[in-house]
């Protein structure tokens, strides 16, 4: 079997796989990445906030999303975006949304429960001076969280979050289950049309590989760099 | 001389009305009008309906009879422009994906039947076939019984699987009955050795044993687990303008002799990506049938 | 919104014959359970002696356990899904590669040992930073006493290692759980897989997914209850972890 490997279906794909498969897997995780830290830093101020319903409604999110398994969460989406668009615009009849955008509505909504553990934990890491000198100095809650708390936050979990980034790259293979073209899905075609399993999939791994290893080990040198001294 | 205002200005009226009256759109034809796009839903490997060529471009003949569609649409909105898009599907998510209106249209290989049509509707059928299976000459199964206790496996989603899940019960055959994402992948199982069987519309495992690497080493069962089936192209359920237009469409092709002209341009002749010629001549059903277009579900109304 | 509900499919005969469409939501719940429970027993025991690899003073140990931790951390699970289902049976010798192939419930087999090898690097790493968190007077005092390295681990460190990390471990588990959903890709029918199927034969969307999302909450509700009595039956009052 070793003996008739075929390096020559990896070499003839490689167009269709990186310009097709990679470049959705890239775009969606860099997306994804960017809303979800968004979506969830604003959910991990709700749930400091003080007021005890939005903290509520917060921790329920969390701690929803984080009991599901992705791919339930990906079907659910897959199906149901369409008529929630419908149902929050008042259309006359289910909106087409493309696969891309489901996937991406269903990463962002997902990470941002694990993105707004991160950022809570940072927030919370801040010493109180901080936030107390701003207010003596007349900040509002918002300048205060804007120039003052978040930024530090941000550059505390850094490391942690670019870590959740990583995981949030390899996740994206599973749009799999819903026959979404990302690189896993170019190389599994590629792979049953030719029938050249083996080749295919140790290719991707190994592609998976190299990615992830690269950037966690930038993401450690990175985390030696910015450690602050206190 | 007043009369003959009068008159005149009345039918002006009436024409004015009607004209208002016919420029009422609604559902699909008013989304397309609205978006200047139509949605296409394609099949990877329903080879010869549906299937990616070697540049993963949809090609085939339900893919060209939704095309003559997309042309009648548009004629029929009087559009300059229409944006064709494609969207691929499986035999798991063609229904909801057309339920909720990712696409406008499915062109593949899918079974019409009265359990469907309380979700989604059909418009004229484009070919007949029966449920069979096939597997490797060495397996040496000779009917449907020979499948106790082993391995099978069919496509998700598909009337197949469902009609092999009730004969597994009703037989009490007692085999695992393995779901495959895709006919390649279910094909791809019985090439492995890990399927005994992989059961299937024949004529979709006549293209894929006729595209495998070596077709000798495979044989399409006799017996089948049901008489031919219509194939249909789906549209949304209780859109009746849509539909209208589209089984004008259809109707228009099939009796005008351009039907049988794709169908020989698929089934007679070489296709991509390899050049296979499927050599399957029009079954005396589907020729009557392309001669008086019908969307029953009913496989038994389908005489020759 | 045209979509047809009817909540009561749930009772109606499902068409494998095996009884209504609950059942088929109950027996893809067992096989959750089943699976994810095989994962999580080889994921604590490959994972414990890896992390114990990862602290030991020998440089080869602590170097394999890098390079085993790396190496299943850096690919997703599906992709180590499809290498164990698809490329291990064609790697090995014909007869082998058959046999494993046309094992009855391979899919079950293969998804319990890929899912646990993968969630095992996250268990020695876990296992890894509680070793490290005990003080290391504890080691010390361990070879003062003349305790054996294999001594010193099996009655002083690890004993308290675990304690400290049984909240993490319970949230490995739920994920260990949580991940044999992967597993529908190489045709496990677990809790999802069989949601799924639900779908497909009923096109009862919502109805099917709503169920598969509360039987998950169900189980997660019952893992964190039982989790936390276990935490308090093993607590030391007055350390770390005694609370």
């Amino acid at each position: 079997m070793i003996g008739n490997f075929d390096f020559d279906v990896i070499w003839r794909s490689l167009p269709y796989l990186f310009r097709d498969g990679m470049t959705f897997t890239l775009l969606l995780t860099a997306l994804s990445a960017a809303g979800g830290l968004v979506f969830g830093t604003l959910i991990a101020l709700m749930r400091l906030s003080g007021y005890r319903v939005l903290g509520l409604i917060a921790g329920l999110y969390v701690d929803f999303m984080r009991t599901l398994p992705l791919v339930l969460v990906i079907f659910w989406f897959y199906f149901l975006v369409p008529y929630i668009a419908q149902w929050l615009t008042g259309a006359a009849s289910p909106i087409r949304v493309g696969a891309f955008h489901s996937s991406l509505i269903t990463f962002i909504m997902f990470e941002a429960a694990y993105f707004s553990e991160i950022m809570r934990a940072g927030i919370q890491s801040i010493s109180r001076g901080q936030p107390a000198a701003a207010q003596a100095l007349g900040l509002t809650y918002g300048q205060t969280m804007r120039y003052v708390v978040l930024p530090q936050a941000f550059r505390n979990m850094l490391p942690v979050l670019l870590t959740q980034t990583i995981v949030l790259f390899q996740d994206t293979s599973l749009v799999y289950v819903v026959s979404i073209t990302d690189f896993l899905g170019a190389a599994s075609k590629v792979a049953q049309r030719d029938g050249r399993l083996v080749e295919m999939y140790l290719f991707a791994a190994l592609v998976y590989f190299v990615i992830s290893s690269v950037a966690s080990f930038c993401v450690r040198l990175l985390q030696a760099r910015i450690a602050v001294v206190r | 001389m007043n009369r003959n205002i009068l008159f005149g200005l009345a039918l002006a009226a009436a024409v004015g009305a009607s004209q208002a009256s016919a420029e009422e759109l609604t559902g699909t034809l008013k989304n397309i009008k609205d978006t200047g796009t139509i949605t296409l839903g394609y099949r990877d490997s329903s080879i010869p309906f549906s299937y990616l060529d070697d540049n993963q471009k949809p090609v085939g003949f339900a893919m060209d009879i939704c095309y003559k569609i997309v042309d009648a649409v548009k004629k029929d909105l009087k559009l300059d422009k229409l944006q064709v898009k494609l969207n691929p599907v499986t035999s798991a998510t063609r229904i909801p994906l057309m339920a909720n209106g990712t696409i406008d249209l499915e062109c593949g290989s899918t079974t019409n039947n009265a359990e469907r049509e309380k979700q989604v509707w059909f418009t004229n059928t484009h070919f007949l076939t029966a449920s069979r299976y096939v597997f490797k000459k060495s397996s040496n199964l000779k009917s449907i019984d020979d499948l106790k206790g082993k391995t099978v496996v069919s496509t998700a989603g598909t009337t197949n699987i469902k009609q092999l899940t009730e004969a597994n019960v009703a037989r009490k055959l007692n085999a695992t009955i393995v779901p495959a994402k895709d006919h390649a992948e279910a094909f791809l199982m019985v090439e492995t050795d890990r399927a005994v069987a992989f059961v299937m519309d024949d004529i979709l495992l006549a293209s894929l044993v006729a595209g495998s690497k070596d077709p000798s080493d495979y044989v399409i069962s006799k017996d089948a687990f049901s008489t031919p089936e219509p194939y249909g192209i789906m549209l949304r359920k209780d859109d009746v303008p849509f539909k209208k237009v589209v089984d004008a469409a259809t109707a228009a092709l099939y009796t005008s002799g351009e039907g049988q002209k794709l169908y020989d341009k698929w089934f007679m002749s070489k296709i991509p990506p390899k050049g296979l010629n499927l050599n399957t001549p029009i079954s005396p059903e589907l020729k009557a049938e392309f001669a008086k277009p019908s969307d029953s579900p009913d496989p038994a109304s389908y005489k020759p | 919104m045209n979509y047809h509900w009817n909540w009561g499919i749930f009772f109606e005969p499902n068409p494998m014959g095996t009884g209504s469409y609950l059942d088929l939501l109950l027996s893809g719940l067992e096989l959750t359970i089943k699976t994810g429970l095989l994962a999580w027993v080889i994921a604590l025991i490959t994972g414990s002696i890896v992390g114990v690899l990862r602290t030991l003073p020998s440089k080869a140990a602590s170097w394999f356990g890098f390079a085993y931790v790396e190496f299943f951390r850096n690919m997703p699970l599906l992709v180590q899904l499809f290498l164990w289902f698809f490329v291990l049976p064609e790697l090995l010798p014909r007869n082998a590669g058959l046999w494993l192939k046309q094992l009855p419930n391979a899919p079950f087999w293969t998804a319990a040992v890929g899912i646990g090898f993968f969630m095992s690097a996250r268990v020695a790493v876990q296992l890894q930073a509680g070793i490290g968190s005990l003080p290391r007077g504890q080691k010390q005092a361990a070879t003062a006493l003349g305790l054996t390295t294999v001594q010193t681990y099996r009655y002083v460190l690890l004993p308290m290692a675990f304690r400290i990390i049984l909240p993490p471990l319970t949230s490995e588990f739920i994920n260990t759980l949580k991940n044999t959903s992967v597993a529908i890709t190489i045709g496990l029918l677990e809790l999802t897989g069989q949601a799924r199927s639900m779908e497909e034969f009923s096109f009862q969307v919502f109805e099917a997914f709503t169920a598969a999302t509360v039987l998950y909450l169900l189980i997660n509700l019952v893992i964190v209850i039982v989790m936390r009595l276990l935490e308090q039956a093993v607590a030391i009052p007055g350390y770390i972890s005694g609370k």
